[in-house]
Order: structure tokens, then C-alpha cells, then sequence
């Protein structure tokens, strides 16, 4: 065949490294893959796109041999192949990064990579070898990682680097990566595609799952597009645009930027202030006239395991004004967040919240105040599963007129409430006594939101509001806290996503290490100053 | 050891259990040189009682070692057993009980760990298998073992033969200080002795030692490379079991002689705290055993020879005590970390 003309890394380079042909995949009566096909070749990086639940997850899974396909065939290396489990696909070359990393935390790298496969010299790990197989695998794929460092002290990237030294380890051919970015700053990401760049060098072929289109225009050779688990797209990004993507994951044009800049005219923060001057704690909007609504001096907190995470932090927001905390995750913006809204303990410093002092306030104390609450784990701290949706709508407030009298619980008032909200905010479930589990993720968010946005509030903590939901829902969560700003409220939004923190704030201010670094403005500032600051890089560094 | 940016001292400073020269590691040697400080005195003033003490306490942290060692086996794989106490004393009885209808001690050892097992066995069952919540597991194996074997304790039953009795260990049993109360002992102490190395190196440095940290730490993460994590579980808990069993057969065999109702008295329990105590690496339960072992032996003691005029009570509380002081101020050096999956139970997707 034509294709040993070009071949130069081996004779028996298969032409397709892994494939999967009409693969269906029904749960009950959900269909998750609906003849869906998909083929990877050689030194190629494949890009899967699509929102959650578009069946991107599920097809990873067939082809790595976790789920069996109903109709459908898995080829690897050019074979048709029938995996009853993950190590059919791995013993094949397959090797998966996943997005929750499968590391054992207190243990060193080199023995994170080797385990399960160790070699050993009369059942004693041989940690001389190990050690240098490990380094030779770092060196030859330029991923510099500490081999005798515990994993639990790498920061995200180099624990992900472990975690790909690890499926290369087992000689894998092809690597499905899943989300491999979610957790990274923009230049871990920019590293992280440079790497896999590097492995297509050496033949590896890889499987991308992401829903972040930028990444998908700069690192993919192939692009695939799903949606309700169907292929709607295949193509390549030459021949499409980031809009174009867009409006075939979600089936219909989205605008997520649009009114940024441009419907100002409603309310007092989004006018734009082309005056801006970029100085650190002047609001650049006109909220600078507006009262401080949340005001924090030198507040510390520590993390659960006792380390300070919150170091002598000092913020203000302003009424009508977004401040969005940027910050790669882990540097005390959950923290931050649990001290403000009295979930935890702070160790130092002062928090008030429209002129009164909320330092060591209780949650209900911090609610009754006027502060609406996004948690960031809506499962843990949003929502209370078992709970009807009706009864998770009055959470924050049951205790009140007119939801409580005597001491009695009023059902006729909270179930009316909850249609309110289940109705203004667009919350698809079947009745309002269902179980809030029974949601799916986007609409558990459209609860919560609903529900904390049904009080008056001065001040908005949201924590991650767009985690995991699709584009509709965000879109919409979205529109509801920029109208809320435009209402006057105060919003502190933090978020890992920093398109999510440029595309809200009238300010940002970039958290490291417990500290606010910068506060910068979204509309100069670019993703990479900010993405340096994310990193640690003193404001100085960065330039203006 | 030194540190060197060399690939060895690395290397165990980021083996589990291993690590630099931590507070609590300078704690403990400090308090290990001024102990050895004092029982020299104390060996200078009144040899022969400073000798049965620490015989004593060489005798009491046998059991507590081998209930230890049990202990940590299933925590590091991610299981709780607190049917330690129930392992002992149903290991105890079927020690005694077959040493004394078949003549023979070793038979009887055999039988005290087959029960350790088994009973290894019936926890993995209900905890692995099941999926049982692992305090309610091993109570059942608690109440068990006292259930049954006072129902069938046979109070005019005896041994028949003397229990095991000390082996000189040639010229190191004339060592000073020492030499009595670890050079001059019965088997099973020896035993005992020789498990706690071994499983520490197996435990730290083999293959065996990291799957099971592994599946104790991210059982999910172990699946993913192909470890069978129910499985391994299984081994584990049942063989540690065997451990307990030993510790059965040691109590009725060679420390006591005999067998009386609930006669582990509790120590299933402590060898909990001298796990958590030690670490769990045996090597720190050892230490931490020896030094709740002085206690009780120094408590014998105190209460043979009428020193202080105190009541036998209170001078009996002095090990629990201790123990409360004890573990309380190990809170203050900082708390070990669990194993991170410790008490989930593990399902196959």
C-alpha cells in the first residue's frame, strides 16, 4: 500500500490506531451513541467536542473498553477488537489521562508510573530500574517531571504529566486525554499542547475530549463534533471557525460575549469606561461612585489541612459592579469564599458586608444580611438531594414569613414559590415535588440561582456557577448576573474558567497563593498577562 | 542518614510511611535515649527488678505488636478492623483448646491461627464482599468471639503440660540490661520479633507493600493499572487475621497458660492505638507496644512488691491512663493522616 511510502518510524505502523465503527450505546431508554464513528491515525491528534452529555464520555469509554457498545465495532491497530476491560484496551496501547487524576496521592512519581507494573528483583520493587526507565520516558517525550517528589506536592501540570508518563509508561500508541485542560492556567495548557504535539512527533495518536473551542482551533488535526450523541460534524480547523463549531455542538447560534460592552445603557455598572484608568483598587467602571457593599481587610483563613490559604486578603466590591477572582484552582478562592460566607473560620481580619460586620458571622446571619450564595459544589452545599425541588427553593429562608409561622411549615406558600422560580428561571422538571437529584446539572445551577436570586440581595457570592452545565444553561446564568449588576447589586464571581471571569467582570482581581496579585482591567488586559499572573508572576513582570 | 540531592535519600523521603526527620521523629528518638538513660539507672540501682520489668513489658508488647501489625494491614489496604479484640480471644480459646485435648502446643498455635483466619475471613466477607459498614463488621466479630467462647469455656479444663517456656539465645542472653528480657524468651516472642521486620520491609519496599498502600489510598487509581482491589483486600484481611490469631495463641500459650473468659481483656483495642500510634509501620507499633507494655509491667509490678502504699486500683488504671495522656498529646504533634480511602468500601464499576 501507498502508505509505507512515507513511513519512516516503523514497518509496522498500523494505518488506524484506533477506531470505532456505527458504535451505539444505550443506558435504559437513554441513547448515549447513536452510530457514531470516528477514526484516529498515526501522529494525529483527534479532537471529540461537544457539551456535556453529548456523548463524548460515553464513547471514550467504549473504545478504552469500560462500557460495551450495544451495535458497533472497536478496532485498535488496525484489528477488530472485542474489550470485556480497560486492560484489554491498555494491553492493546491504549492509554487514557483522566480528568480526575488516577494517582495515589503520598506516593512518589516513579512509583505512581510503575505501579501495577513494576519491576522487582525477588518481589522488592527495583527502584534503581524503575527510577530509570522512568527518566528515560521523561527525557525522550520532554515531560521533566521530579521522579522521587510525592505527587500530592506537584502543583495540577505536573501531576498531569505524571499521569501521561504513566499510559506512555505501559507503551501506549494512542492516549485519550479527557478534559485534559480543565485544570490547568492558560500556559499549563499551552505546555500541555505542546507536549502532545511533541508525542504526535513520535507516532502517538491522541484522543482530545474537550468543550473549549480555542483549544480545539489551535491543537487538533481532526475535529469531531457531538451532539445528543450523534456525530454532527466531522471536519477539520482549517475548514471551520470557532462560531461555526459553536453553533453545531449546541445546534443553534449561541452569543456568549454579546452584551459585554454593549447594552451598558440599562444600569450603572456595564457602561463602558473608556476613561479607565488601570489603577489597582480604582473600580474602572462608574461603580466607583457606588458604596462599597463588600468590604475585606486582611482577612486569613486556613485550609482544612491547617495551612494558611487565605493570606492577608484585602477587596472591595462595589454596588453594580462584578469583581471576578481569577486564580488557578487551589489558591485559596474556596476558602476565600467559605470565610466571607461564614462556612469557615477566619483566623484574622475583617469582612463587612454593607457597612456592617460580618467578621465570624454565622451562615444564616451572612444570609439574613443580604447575601445570595452560589456555592461552588452545588451537590454538597446547593442543594439537599433527597429534598424536593419545592423545599430546596426555600433552603435559605424557610424559616421566614411567609414560608414559616409558629414554627409550622407552610406548604401552600413554598410550593407556589417554587413554581415562581421554577418558572422565571427556566427550571425543567416534571412537578416541584420531585427530588432536586432527579435534575440534571445545568438545572440543579437554574435552582440555585433562582433561589438565591428571589430575595432582595445586595451583595451575589458566586462560586463556579457554570461548572459543568451546557452552554444554554450558562448563557442563561449568565444573562441573570449581569442583569442582577445592572440592578445594582454587588457580585463577587470566582471562577476557574478564565473565559468565564473576562466575559463577567468590570474588574478582575487574580488570586495567588492567598493573595490578590493584580487587579487588572478584562478589557486590556490580555489572557496571557492575566494567565502569567494566574502563575505567579510578580504584576511588574507582566507589563501593562 | 544525610540528606543528599542523591537518588537514595530521595527516594525514601517520599515512601509512605518514610519521611524526613519530622518533629514527631526527633520526639521520639529524644524520648527513646532519655528511657534508655533511665532504665540504665534504674538497672545500676535494683537489677533484678528493673530485669522483670522489663521482661513484663517485653511480654505485654508481644500481643499488642501482633494486634498491631493486624490492624495496619487492613488500614493501609482501606479497612477498618476493630475485631481485634474478638480475633484474640476466639484464637485464644481454640489455642488452648487444642493444645490441651491433643497434648500439643503446636497444634495448638495452628489452631489459634487457622481461627485468626478464618476469622480474617468472615471480616473481609462482610466488609469487602458485603460491603457492610466495617465498625459494625468487625463488632459482630467481637460479640461473636465473646458469645461463644463463653458459652463453650470449660471451667475444669486445663493445659495438661506446661506452656511455652524461654529459650536461652546463647550468649546474648547474658547481655546486660537486655539480655533477660529479649535474649531469654519463649518462641512465639521470637516469632513475633522476626514478623515485625520482615513486614516492615514488605510492607515499605516490596511490590506487595505499594499495591496495598495503593488500594488503601486511591483504590480507583489501583483498578485503573490493573490491581484487583477487592481481591487484594481479601488477602489481606484474612492473612492479617492470622496475625491476630498468633496474638490469640501467644496469650493462652506462652504469656498465660491458661484460658479464662474474655481474657484479651481489652488489649484488641490498644493494639488499635499503638497501630495509629506507630504509625502503622511495625517498626513504630514495636516502640509504641514496648512502651504501653512498660506501663502494664511496671503496674505488675508496682502492685507485687507494695512500693507505694496506693490502692491495687488505682495503681491497675496506670496503662489506661498513660494511654489517654499518650494519645492525646500525639494529637498535639500533629495527627497522622489515614489512609485516604479508609472505611469505603470499594464497588467494581
Amino acid at each position: 500500500m501507498a502508505a509505507a511510502a512515507e513511513t519512516v518510524v516503523s514497518q509496522a505502523e498500523p494505518e488506524v490506531l484506533l477506531a470505532g465503527h456505527g458504535i451505539t450505546k444505550r443506558f435504559g431508554p437513554v441513547v448515549a451513541n447513536d452510530d457514531v464513528s470516528v477514526e484516529l491515525r498515526p501522529g494525529r491528534i483527534l479532537a471529540l467536542l461537544g457539551e456535556n452529555g453529548a456523548g463524548k464520555s460515553t464513547l471514550v469509554n467504549v473504545l478504552f473498553g469500560l462500557h460495551r457498545p450495544d451495535a458497533g465495532q472497536v478496532v485498535i491497530a488496525d484489528e477488530n477488537v472485542e474489550l470485556s476491560s480497560p486492560h484489554d484496551a491498555i494491553a492493546r496501547g491504549v492509554g487514557m489521562v483522566h480528568q480526575h487524576f488516577q494517582l495515589v496521592p503520598p506516593m512518589s512519581v516513579v512509583r505512581n508510573i510503575v505501579l501495577g507494573a513494576e519491576p522487582r528483583k525477588l518481589g522488592m520493587i527495583d527502584v534503581t530500574q524503575a527510577r530509570r526507565r522512568v527518566l528515560e520516558l521523561a527525557d525522550r517525550f520532554g515531560l521533566g517531571v521530579d521522579p522521587d517528589a510525592a505527587v500530592e506536592d506537584l502543583p495540577v501540570g505536573a501531576q498531569q504529566r505524571v499521569e501521561i508518563l504513566k499510559a506512555l509508561y505501559r507503551d501506549a500508541r494512542v492516549l485519550i486525554a479527557d478534559e485534559p485542560t480543565a485544570v490547568l492556567t492558560p500556559q499549563e495548557t499551552d505546555h500541555l499542547l505542546d507536549v502532545l504535539r511533541g508525542l504526535t512527533d513520535q507516532g502517538v495518536g491522541i484522543v482530545f475530549i474537550t468543550h473549549k473551542l480555542r483549544e480545539v482551533m489551535a491543537a487538533a488535526d481532526d475535529i469531531v463534533v457531538l451532539r445528543e450523541g450523534k456525530v454532527v460534524g466531522t471536519t477539520t480547523p482549517d475548514q471551520t471557525s470557532e462560531a461555526a463549531l459553536a453553533e453545531l455542538m449546541v445546534g443553534r447560534a449561541v452569543d456568549l460575549h454579546g452584551d459585554r460592552f454593549e447594552s451598558g445603557a440599562t444600569g450603572v455598572g456595564s457602561a463602558v469606561s473608556t476613561t479607565a484608568v488601570p489603577d489597582d483598587d480604582t473600580p474602572i467602571t462608574e461603580a466607583a461612585e457606588q458604596p462599597v457593599v463588600l468590604d475585606i481587610a486582611g482577612l486569613c483563613a486556613d485550609d482544612d489541612r491547617g495551612q494558611r490559604a487565605v493570606d492577608e486578603l484585602s477587596l472591595a466590591v462595589r454596588a453594580g459592579e462584578i469583581v471576578g477572582v481569577a486564580g488557578v484552582e487551589g489558591n485559596g478562592q474556596r476558602e476565600l469564599v467559605e470565610a466571607i460566607t461564614g462556612l469557615r473560620h477566619a483566623t484574622a481580619g475583617t469582612v463587612s458586608i454593607s457597612e456592617r460586620d460580618a467578621s465570624g458571622a454565622r451562615p444564616r446571619q451572612v444570609t439574613v444580611i443580604g447575601v445570595g450564595h452560589i456555592p461552588e459544589d452545588r451537590a454538597k452545599h446547593g442543594l439537599i438531594g433527597s429534598y424536593s425541588v419545592a423545599d430546596n427553593s426555600v433552603l435559605n429562608r424557610y424559616f421566614k414569613r411567609p414560608f414559616a409561622a409558629g414554627g409550622m411549615l407552610r406548604r401552600d406558600r413554598i410550593d407556589s414559590h417554587a413554581r415562581d422560580v421554577v418558572a422565571t428561571f427556566d427550571v425543567r422538571t416534571p412537578d416541584v415535588e420531585s427530588p432536586a437529584d432527579s435534575l440534571s446539572g445545568g438545572n440543579k445551577q437554574k435552582l440555585i440561582v433562582g433561589r438565591e436570586f428571589s430575595d432582595e440581595i445586595d451583595l451575589l457570592i458566586a462560586a463556579q456557577p457554570t461548572r459543568g452545565i451546557d452552554i444554554g444553561a450558562i448563557e442563561f446564568i449568565w444573562r441573570r448576573i449581569r442583569e442582577r449588576r445592572d440592578e445594582g447589586t454587588a457580585v463577587l464571581l470566582v471562577s476557574a474558567e478564565l473565559d468565564e471571569v473576562l466575559a463577567l467582570s468590570d474588574r478582575v482581581a487574580v488570586m495567588y497563593e492567598g493573595r490578590i496579585v493584580a487587579t487588572v482591567n478584562p478589557r486590556t488586559a490580555t489572557r496571557e498577562e492575566i494567565g502569567l499572573l494566574m502563575a505567579g508572576a510578580a504584576p511588574a513582570e507582566v507589563g501593562n | 542518614m544525610t540528606v543528599t540531592d542523591g537518588a537514595g535519600a530521595a527516594t525514601a523521603s517520599a515512601d509512605a510511611g518514610i519521611r524526613g526527620w519530622s518533629p514527631q521523629r526527633m520526639w521520639s528518638v529524644a524520648g527513646a535515649v532519655v528511657l534508655v538513660a533511665l532504665v540504665w539507672g534504674f538497672y545500676a540501682w535494683d537489677g533484678a527488678q528493673t530485669t522483670a520489668v522489663l521482661g513484663g513489658t517485653v511480654r505485654a508488647a508481644t500481643l499488642l505488636v501482633l494486634g498491631a501489625m493486624c490492624g495496619m494491614i487492613g488500614e493501609r489496604s482501606g479497612i477498618v478492623n476493630i475485631g481485634i479484640e474478638g480475633q484474640f480471644l476466639m484464637s485464644a480459646f481454640t489455642a488452648f483448646t487444642v493444645a490441651s485435648m491433643s497434648g500439643s502446643l503446636f497444634l495448638g498455635v495452628v489452631a489459634g491461627v487457622s481461627t485468626g483466619l478464618a476469622m480474617g475471613w468472615m471480616l473481609a466477607a462482610m466488609s469487602v464482599g458485603l460491603r457492610t459498614d466495617q465498625i459494625i463488621a468487625g463488632t459482630v466479630l467481637n460479640i461473636a468471639a465473646l458469645g461463644l467462647t463463653s458459652f463453650f469455656y470449660d471451667r475444669g479444663r486445663s493445659l495438661g503440660q506446661p506452656k511455652y517456656q524461654s529459650i536461652e539465645l546463647g550468649p546474648l542472653a547474658d547481655l546486660p540490661v537486655v539480655g533477660t528480657a529479649l535474649f531469654n524468651r519463649p518462641p512465639l516472642t521470637y516469632l513475633a520479633l522476626v514478623l515485625v521486620v520482615v513486614l516492615h520491609v514488605l510492607l515499605l519496599r516490596s511490590v506487595w507493600g505499594m499495591r496495598t498502600t495503593a488500594i488503601g489510598e486511591h483504590p480507583g487509581a489501583a483498578a485503573t493499572v490493573g490491581i484487583d482491589v477487592i481481591r487484594l483486600r481479601y488477602w489481606n484481611v484474612t492473612l492479617a487475621g492470622g496475625l491476630a490469631g498468633l496474638g490469640g495463641a501467644y496469650l493462652a500459650l506462652e504469656s498465660v497458660g491458661t484460658f479464662t473468659r474474655a481474657m484479651s481483656g481489652g488489649r484488641g483495642f490498644l493494639a488499635l492505638a499503638v497501630m495509629i500510634f506507630g504509625r502503622r509501620t511495625p517498626l513504630g507499633a514495636y516502640a509504641a507496644a514496648l512502651f504501653f507494655g512498660f506501663t502494664t509491667a511496671l503496674q505488675g509490678q508496682f502492685q507485687l512488691n507494695d512500693t507505694f502504699d496506693i490502692p491495687a486500683q488505682f495503681v491497675g488504671m496506670l496503662p489506661f491512663v498513660v494511654t489517654i495522656i499518650v494519645v492525646a498529646a500525639a494529637g498535639l504533634f500533629g495527627r497522622m493522616r489515614d489512609p485516604a480511602a479508609l472505611g469505603q468500601p470499594y464497588e467494581v464499576r
